[in-house]
C-alpha cells in the first residue's frame, strides 16, 4: 500500500512539475502576476510529493518489502539498517529518485528564499526548473520505476553489492548529486535571463551563491569518491581517470570557471555572455555525466548496466536541454549589452586567463572521455584512453593555471600593476623556493618535475597567506591596525584565500604521494616481516570472524618503527554469502598526514600475498578538498553574498564607491 | 585600452591556449591511447612487440601460477588462441580461472604479454564488454549466458544485458 502511495505521489509530482513549467512561464511572457505567483507553491508542493515518494521507497527498504522488484534486487533482510537505507540509492532506479528529490529540493529553496528576486525572473527560473523536473520524473515513471511489484515475491532479497556496503558510498552519491543538480539552478538562472533578454551584475549576485553551493558539494563529493576508491578498492590509488570520475570532474571544472567569471560579472559588469554560456555548459556537463553513468554506454567500474531505452531517453533529455539552451543562447547572446572595459593586466584579466585555462583543461577531459565512445560508435574500434593521455594533456594546462593563481587577487580591478603584484609576492616566492630546495636536499631527491609540483603546492598556500597579509597591511602598518583590518575584511576574502590554499594542499598531497610512495609485494606467512620506509610490518596470524552479513578472515600485522610497535593493522577478506562474493578491506593507519596501507591478495595454505604501501602526505589530497569547500562555505556565509541580501549589498557597494 | 584591443588580446591568448591544448590532445591521441585486442588479434595482426594494448579474454583453467614475490602468470584465451600473461601485483577480488579478464600492458617479442594492470569490476555477474567482443569474434559466445560455459555466478538473478545499445 505504501509503495502504491509512493508511486502515486511521484505521478502527482510530475503533474505539479508540468504546472510549474507551463503556468509561470506563460505568466512571465504575458506579464501576468497571478500566473507567475503559481511558481513558488508549485515548486514547494512538488518537493513535498517527491519527498513522499522517496520516503515510501526508504520505508520499503527498511521493512524489507520483497514484493518490490527494486528492493529484492538490492537489499537483504539481514543487512544493517544503515545499508538498508543507503541501498535505496545504490541502484539505478533509487539513485534517479534521489536525483529528482534533490532537484525538487533546490527548486523549493529558490521558491522559499528567493523573495528578493524580481517576480518575473523568479517565475522563469522556477519554470525552467519545472522543465527539468518534469523530464526526469517522466524518465523515472516510464523507464525506471522503483515501485514495480513482483507477482511472486521471494522470501529473501539478493543483497546489496558488498563493495557498495560502505559508509563512503552511503554519503558519496547524495553529495555528488547535490553538486550535479545544484548546477541546474545556475542553468535555470541563465536560461531565464536569456528568455528575458536582460542580464546585469545583479543577476550574477543572485546566481553565484547557488553555483558556489553546488561547487562545494561537488568538491567534497569528488574527494569522497576518490577516498572511497582509495581505501575500498585496495589498489592504493586515488584517481583512475575512469570515465565516471571524469563525468564528475568536467562539471566541476566548468563550475569553477563559472564561479570566477561570475565574480567579474558581479563586480565589473563584464564577461556577461561568457558567464551565461558557462552556466549552461556546467549543467550540460552534469547532464552528460548523468547520461554517461546512467545510460550504460560506458563500461566502468561504477556504471550500472541498464537497458538501452533508458540511454535513449536520457539522450533525448540531453539533446533537448543542452541543444535548446545553446540555441537560445545563440539567438539571444547578441542582444545582451556588453559590459565594462578592462586592461589585460588586471584582476579581470587574471580571471579571464583562469577561465581560458580551466575551459581548455575541461575540453581535454571531455575529449579523453568521449573520444573512445565516438570512435567505437563510428568505426567499432575499441580503445582506452587512460592516465597517460590525461597526464600529458590535463597536467600541462593546469600547471600554468596554478602558477598564476596567487597573482590574481594581488591585481587591482580594471588596470593592475604586475610589477607591484610581483613585489608583493616576492617573499612568498623566495620562501617557497627555499623550502623546496632545502626539502629536496634533505630528502635527497634530485628529480625536477616533482620538485616543481612541490613548489607549486607551497606557492599556492604561501600566495593565499600573502594575499591576506597584503590586504591587512601586515608589517606595513602598526599591528593593531592590521588586526582591525583583518576583522573588517569580508568573509569572502578569507574564503577565496582558503580555497586557493586548499588547492595548494591537494597539489602537495598528489605530488608527494605519487612521487615518493614506496611499495612492496610479498607472499607472507605468520612471523614474516616486510621492511618499508623505516617501518617493519610483521604478519602475526590469521583471525576468522563472523558477522550477520559476512564471514571474514582478518590478517593481523604489527607495525614497528625503531623496535616499538606503533600500530596493529587488520586488513581482511570478507565473504558475502548471499552474493557469493569477496571483498578486501585494506588496513590503513595514518601517521601525521602520511599513511601506511596494507592490502591483501589471495590467502592459500596459511600464506597470503600482501601489498604494503607507504604513502607520504597522501591525506593532504582529500584534506585540501575539504579546505577548498570550507573556503566556499565561508564565502557563502558572507552577508553580502547571501541570497536574500542583494539590496543591502548594493547599498554598501554604493557607500564604498563614495 | 579600447574594447576592440581588449577583444583582440583576449582572442589571441585564448587562441594560444587552445592551440596548445589541441596540440597536446592530438599528440596524446596518437601516442597514448591503448587499443583493445583479443589473443587472436595479437597473433593475426602481428602487432609489434612493445605496443601497449588491452588484452581481453577468459583466464584459462589451471593456468594460474603464483610466486612468492607476488609475480603471477596465467593464460588468456578467446577460445582460439591463448596468450601467456605475466603480472606483478595483487589480482582483483573477482579474478577467477575460467572468467573474463581485461589486462593492460605490452607485448613481448615472444608474443607473451607483460601486464601492469588487471582490471577489477564491481560485480561477479559482470562480463567486461571487451571480453564478450573477443569471444564473439572467435565464435565462442552464446547469447544470454554469463560465460562460454555458462559458469558465471548467475545463480542470484538473470544475467545483465551485457552490451546495451551498442550492438
Amino acid at each position: 500500500m505504501i509503495a502504491e502511495l509512493g508511486h502515486f505521489a511521484l505521478v502527482l509530482a510530475l503533474g505539479l512539475a508540468l504546472v510549474q513549467s507551463i503556468v509561470p512561464f506563460v505568466g512571465a511572457l504575458r506579464n501576468d502576476a497571478r500566473l507567475q505567483a503559481v511558481a513558488s507553491p508549485a515548486a514547494l508542493t512538488q518537493f513535498l510529493f517527491v519527498g513522499l515518494a522517496f520516503a515510501a521507497l526508504v520505508h520499503a527498504y527498511v521493512v524489507s518489502d520483497f514484493s518490490l522488484a527494486n528492493v529484492v534486487e538490492n537489499s537483504h533482510s539481514a543487512k544493517p539498517l544503515l545499508y538498508k537505507v543507503t541501498g535505496v540509492w545504490s541502484n539505478h532506479e533509487g539513485s534517479m529518485l534521489l536525483w529528482v528529490l534533490i532537484l525538487a529540493l533546490f527548486g523549493a529553496l529558490v521558491a522559499a528564499f528567493g523573495a528578493n528576486l524580481p517576480d518575473r525572473l523568479k517565475a522563469l527560473v522556477l519554470a525552467v526548473q519545472g522543465w527539468i523536473a518534469a523530464a526526469f520524473l517522466l524518465f523515472i515513471l516510464t523507464t525506471s520505476n522503483p515501485f514495480l511489484r513482483l507477482a511472486n515475491p521471494p522470501l529473501e532479497g539478493n543483497d546489496l553489492n558488498p563493495v557498495l556496503q560502505d559508509i563512503g558510498l552511503a554519503i558519496h552519491p547524495p553529495l555528488l548529486y547535490l553538486g550535479y543538480v545544484g548546477c541546474s539552478i545556475s542553468f535555470a538562472f541563465a536560461v531565464a535571463a536569456l528568455i528575458e533578454g536582460r542580464i546585469d551584475a545583479a543577476w550574477a549576485r543572485w546566481a553565484r551563491p547557488w553555483t558556489l553551493a553546488a561547487w562545494m558539494f561537488l568538491t567534497v563529493g569528488i574527494a569522497m569518491g576518490s577516498y572511497w576508491a582509495y581505501y575500498e578498492l585496495g589498489w592504493g590509488g586515488f584517481w583512475f581517470w575512469d570515465p565516471v570520475e571524469n563525468a564528475s570532474l568536467m562539471p566541476w571544472l566548468a563550475a569553477t570557471a563559472l564561479l570566477h567569471s561570475a565574480v567579474v560579472m558581479e563586480k565589473r559588469d563584464a564577461l556577461k555572455i561568457w558567464t551565461v554560456l558557462l552556466a549552461i555548459l556546467a549543467f550540460s556537463l552534469s547532464l552528460i555525466g548523468t547520461f554517461l553513468v546512467r545510460s550504460g554506454v560506458l563500461t566502468s567500474v561504477h556504471a550500472f548496466a541498464s537497458d538501452p531505452t533508458r540511454g535513449i531517453f536520457i539522450l533525448c533529455i540531453l539533446v533537448v536541454f543542452i541543444g535548446g539552451a545553446l540555441a537560445l543562447f545563440a539567438f539571444r547572446a547578441g542582444t545582451l549589452a556588453p559590459g565594462g572595459v578592462f586592461a589585460p593586466i588586471s584582476r579581470e584579466g587574471a580571471l579571464v586567463l583562469n577561465n581560458i585555462f580551466l575551459s581548455a583543461a575541461a575540453a581535454t577531459v571531455i575529449v579523453g572521455t568521449l573520444y573512445p565512445l565516438a570512435l567505437e560508435a563510428l568505426t567499432g574500434t575499441r580503445i582506452s584512453v587512460g592516465a597517460p593521455f590525461f597526464n600529458l594533456t590535463f597536467v600541462p594546462l593546469v600547471v600554468p593555471l596554478l602558477a598564476i593563481v596567487p597573482f590574481g587577487p594581488m591585481l587591482a580591478w580594471k588596470r593592475g600593476d604586475l610589477q607591484a603584484a610581483a613585489q608583493r609576492l616576492m617573499l612568498a616566492f623566495g620562501l617557497t623556493l627555499g623550502a623546496t630546495i632545502i626539502g629536496a636536499d634533505f630528502a635527497g631527491v634530485g628529480t625536477t618535475l616533482p620538485l616543481l609540483g612541490v613548489w607549486l603546492g607551497l606557492w599556492l598556500i604561501a600566495g593565499a597567506i600573502a594575499e591576506i597579509a597584503f590586504r591587512v597591511k601586515l608589517g606595513l602598518a602598526p599591528l593593531d591596525e592590521s588586526w582591525r583590518r583583518a576583522r573588517g575584511l569580508p568573509r569572502s576574502a578569507y574564503g577565496t584565500a582558503l580555497a586557493h590554499a586548499g588547492v595548494g594542499v591537494t597539489v602537495l598531497g598528489i605530488v608527494v604521494a605519487t612521487t615518493w610512495a614506496t611499495e612492496a609485494i610479498r607472499t607472507m606467512r605468520p612471523g614474516d616481516t616486510v621492511e618499508l620506509s623505516g617501518y617493519a610490518v610483521t604478519l602475526n596470524g590469521f583471525v576468522d570472524r563472523t558477522s550477520p552479513d559476512y564471514d571474514e578472515t582478518a590478517v593481523q600485522f604489527s607495525v614497528r618503527k625503531g623496535g616499538t610497535i606503533v600500530a596493529v593493522l587488520e586488513p581482511a577478506k570478507r565473504r558475502f554469502a548471499t552474493r557469493q562474493t569477496e571483498t578486501t578491506e585494506a588496513g590503513i593507519r595514518t601517521f601525521g598526514f602520511s599513511q601506511l596501507y596494507v592490502s591483501l591478495g589471495d590467502i592459500v595454505d596459511n600464506a597470503v600475498t600482501v601489498r604494503v604501501f607507504w604513502k607520504p602526505l597522501v591525506t593532504l589530497i582529500w584534506l585540501g578538498a575539504i579546505v577548498m569547500a570550507a573556503g566556499g562555505l565561508l564565502s557563502l556565509s558572507d552577508r553580502r553574498l547571501r541570497v536574500g541580501a542583494p539590496k543591502q549589498a548594493a547599498r554598501r557597494q554604493m557607500a564604498a564607491a563614495e | 585600452m579600447t574594447r576592440k584591443q581588449r577583444r583582440l588580446t583576449l582572442i589571441a591568448i585564448a587562441g594560444v591556449v587552445l592551440v596548445a591544448a589541441a596540440g597536446l590532445v592530438l599528440y596524446a591521441l596518437s601516442d597514448r591511447i591503448v587499443f583493445f585486442n583479443s589473443p587472436s588479434d595479437i597473433v593475426d595482426k602481428q602487432i609489434p612487440a612493445g605496443t601497449r594494448i588491452r588484452l581481453g579474454g577468459l583466464v584459462v583453467d589451471g593456468s594460474l601460477v603464483k610466486r612468492d614475490d607476488g609475480h603471477v602468470r596465467f593464460d588468456v584465451s578467446d577460445g582460439r588462441t591463448s596468450i601467456a600473461v605475466s603480472y606483478q601485483g595483487l589480482l582483483p577480488d573477482l579474478f577467477r580461472e575460467g572468467q573474463g579478464v581485461v589486462a593492460e600492458g605490452v607485448i613481448a617479442p615472444d608474443l607473451s604479454f607483460a601486464a601492469d594492470t588487471v582490471l577489477a569490476k564491481h560485480d561477479e555477474r559482470y562480463m567486461p564488454p571487451e571480453v564478450v567482443e573477443a569471444l564473439k569474434k572467435a565464435g565462442r559466445w552464446q547469447e544470454g549466458q554469463g560465460t562460454v560455459e555458462g559458469a558465471a555466478g548467475a545463480a542470484n538473478g538473470p544475467p545483465m544485458p551485457l552490451q546495451p545499445g551498442t550492438q
